[in-house]
């Protein structure tokens, strides 16, 4: 029996723990959150809160002997994770891993093979997006194991969350990288679910006063690397309150960091019109400053300016030090305005064209502007659940669906006036769209909630409170060939095939009626795989027409099986069905069960290539 | 140092040879060389290995923290500058990076609190039974307590310590590391 559910919060910049004794659930209303040692310093280690996610690969002599280790290894050397990882590999770009997280999402490269630190020259040693991940939560463990030995998180109650909006493939990598750091018992939730979890958990009983059936809960999630939305439905079955997870947004590469980093360039260009050079170390202290400096005035709202200085790098401190000001105007001209202006509901988010020798690279948002991603979130998701016969809630009439109440989480939100510019915005709106305005769902905490909330998703799942349904916020489809004569330079056409519905729960399968594939034994069968967030129609089975011109279906990974061959099958073809499984861990597995046969394949995100 | 065995002397006898050698190694400075290089190497280093344990291992805490008042703070480098050629400006913005950093030193490794709750100017009665370590006294000290007088400073306590550990592996004299850009 599991005596703690331990939530963890993997992020794109921070990772964070936090814990709930099974025992004394009632008990629990002081924080805990697992003190994380690790390096700030070489050869010094502190415990703190967050474990920056990053990840430096040092060279061999780089260091002195002892100065890497942990309180659980003294001896350790090679790897670096946490905030010595992160301060010194902003000096050494070349051997830091960062966001590890966003290129587990990334379907253009090969998350499985070591390309991060992405462009390191030759000679430093490489990781895989899904060995980052996996060494991040390795440190978690070991820093887990070395507090409570007596309960060792491998045999706890572990949920580990993902942004809404990860696909099946990026799912099944971060259930991989678990695995990989020796957790293969977890259960994945979504980070937007588990901070209204832990704002369920805030509330106690006051929750039911504040929320009512009949209102939809937008949860806007900024972090400091990515956006993430999602709705979820409050609604009455049979006098029962019932909460659902309508829909989550696309992936949004934009986040706290990013206004940091507007900031810093906005008082380099003064400082460099005032004739002052920066170096990149001094530009670092300037974005690092700059936060601070932002934190200060959102923190105090009397203050006009609040002061930035950047020391030299050299010993010389008085006459090396830069000085400048953050004014009030200026936060509010590059952040409320720069990434919260105020738009229209018919808004869009721009796209840049990309152009032919476009670089890989992470798919950073083009348009900084989080109202505009809103917008486009809450207009398609409108005109998707207006199509649903049985769409859990009701959009008649509405442009875009009418959120009534927000639930804001993530750092960026500790600034009130940019929680107050995304409802004013949202309100104008509603009031445009002849809708009453939404409230904001106050007391969240931010930070800490996404790990709370797990840790508290733990304990409702074993029946003791409100549970957010929803299952799959995707259906999946596979590609079927269409066979026609061959022409030169057309490709046929392919058609997709929907194998998992839209919101299929957890611990359910489906079969894939009459449908008949063809496995060629020994030799690898590969599928094309594609996903939509808008279809909610689709039933298993249902044969879309056109897979690559349907605006709504996103391609993702291929899927691949091979059948081992015996001595004298090779070569043969084997017809199967296809079989569809949300499992408990929260991942989508699908099979092909041998017709007529009891042989059952697992088909295999192939996270390599993407034609 | 002969190749046969030695016979042990008396103890007058091992007295005179004492007091001859002491003699000898004071008057004559090439049988003290002598002496010495017989003696072996012991005898040089004896004086280090009898000192006691390098006041940077027992003083390791101490650089420890501050090393970490120069790497968040740079308050090595500040008070080692000189600052007579600059203006007060100049020593005000580098004293901001001091601030900020060493204060955050300060904020996350201890938990600061003032020895007597009552803000400075305050009366304050020193009850009989005080502790002499901390409340100092001041002025006309004279009879007995209870003492009645005026807080001039509150002091400060740290009642929790949660400084960051550092590895003993490495060597506590090195405050601060050069750099060295490649």
């Amino acid at each position: 029996m599991p005596r703690y559910s331990i939530g963890i919060d993997l992020g794109t910049t921070n990772c964070a723990v936090s814990y709930f004794d099974l025992g004394e659930a009632d008990g629990r209303r002081e924080q805990t959150m697992l003190a994380i040692p690790q390096l700030t310093a070489v050869g010094t280690v502190e415990a703190r809160p967050l474990l920056p996610s990053f990840l430096y690969l040092p060279n061999e002599q780089e260091f002195p002997a002892g100065g890497l280790g942990l309180p659980w290894d003294s001896q350790r050397s090679g790897t670096v994770v946490g905030e010595f990882a992160r301060t010194h590999g902003s000096q050494v770009p070349m051997r830091l891993v960062a966001s590890a997280k966003s290129w587990l999402c990334h379907s253009g490269v090969d998350r499985s093979s070591a390309i991060l630190p992405w462009q390191a020259p030759a000679d430093v040693r490489r990781v895989s997006p899904l060995e980052a991940s996996a060494r991040y939560l390795t440190h978690l463990r070991e820093a887990w194991d070395h507090q409570f030995p007596d309960a060792p998180l491998a045999t706890q109650d572990v949920v580990l969350t993902v942004p809404a909006s990860f696909d099946a493939a990026a799912r099944d990598l971060t259930r991989r990288a678990a695995e990989q750091a020796g957790l293969p018992q977890l259960t994945l939730l979504e980070e937007p679910q588990a901070a209204f979890y832990a704002w369920c958990e805030a509330m106690g009983a006051g929750f039911r006063k504040q929320v009512r059936p009949g209102d939809v809960v937008l949860v806007v999630d900024v972090g400091g690397g990515t956006c993430d939305f999602s709705l979820i439905a409050v609604t009455d079955r049979a006098g029962e309150v019932e909460l659902t997870r309508v829909a989550v947004g696309d992936h949004i590469l934009l986040g706290g960091d990013n206004m940091d980093l507007a900031l810093a360039h906005a008082v380099h260009a003064r400082l460099t019109a005032a004739g002052k050079k920066l170096d990149a170390w001094q530009f670092n202290a300037l974005t690092f400053a700059c936060r601070q400096a932002k934190e200060r005035l959102y923190e105090d709202p009397k203050l006009t300016r609040a002061p930035l200085v950047v020391p030299g790098r050299g010993s010389a401190l008085v006459g090396g030090t830069l000085k400048a000001d953050l004014e009030r105007s200026e936060l509010e001209q590059l952040l409320t305005e720069g990434f919260f202006p105020r738009t229209t509901a018919t808004d869009r988010p721009q796209t840049a064209r990309r152009t032919g020798l476009a670089q890989i690279a992470l798919p950073y948002a083009q348009d900084p502007a989080v109202t505009r991603h809103l917008a486009g979130f809450l207009t398609r998701q409108a005109r998707a659940l207006a199509e649903a016969h049985e769409a859990p809630l009701d959009v008649r009439g509405q442009a875009f669906v009418h959120p009534t109440a927000v639930l804001f989480n993530g750092g960026v939100f500790r600034a009130s006036p940019l929680k107050q510019r995304v409802l004013e915005v949202l309100n104008d709106w509603l009031a445009a769209d002849g809708a009453q305005p939404a409230k904001e769902l106050g007391g969240a905490e931010l930070d800490l909630a996404v790990a709370r909330g797990a840790a508290y998703y733990g304990w409702v799942r074993q029946g003791h409170g409100l549970r957010i349904r929803g299952g799959t916020a995707r259906a999946y489809y596979v590609g079927v060939e269409t066979p026609m004569p061959a022409v030169p330079g057309v490709s046929p056409p392919v058609k997709a095939l929907c194998v998992a519905p839209f919101g299929m729960e957890e611990g359910t399968q489906a079969d894939v009626p009459p449908q008949e594939f063809g496995l060629v034994v020994g030799e690898p069968t590969r599928f094309r795989f594609f996903a939509s967030s808008l279809r909610r129609e689709d039933r298993v089975g249902t044969l879309l027409e056109s897979a690559t011109d349907a605006d709504d279906l996103e391609e993702l990974a291929p899927l691949e099986t091979t059948l081992p061959a015996t001595a004298n099958n090779a070569g043969e073809l084997v017809p199967v069905n296809l079989q569809a499984a949300v499992t408990e861990v929260g991942t989508l597995e699908l099979r092909c069960l041998e017709q007529g046969g009891a042989g059952q394949w697992k088909l295999e995100l192939n996270v390599r290539m993407k034609d | 140092m002969g190749n046969t065995p030695p016979s042990n002397l008396p103890f007058l006898a091992r007295v005179g040879v004492a007091l001859r050698c002491f003699w000898l190694a004071l008057t004559r400075p090439e049988f003290a060389r002598q002496a010495r290089a017989w003696l072996g190497a012991g005898v040089a280093a004896a004086p280090a290995t009898s000192a006691a344990v390098p006041p940077e291992t027992t003083q390791a805490p101490a650089l420890h923290l501050l090393g970490l008042l120069q790497r968040e703070g740079r308050l090595i480098d500040f008070l080692q500058e000189d600052i007579a050629g600059f203006d007060d400006a100049e020593v005000g913005v580098a004293a901001r990076v001091v601030h900020a950093g060493c204060r955050r030193v300060l904020t996350e490794g201890l938990t600061l609190e003032p020895a007597l709750r009552e803000p400075d100017g305050t009366a304050v009665t020193v009850p009989a039974g005080f502790d002499a370590q901390r409340i100092r006294l001041t002025g006309n000290v004279a009879g007995s307590p209870p003492f009645r007088g005026v807080l001039r400073h509150h002091g400060w306590v740290a009642t929790a310590v949660q400084l960051p550990t550092r590895s003993p592996a490495l060597d506590p004299r090195v405050l601060a590391p050069a750099e060295v850009e490649l």
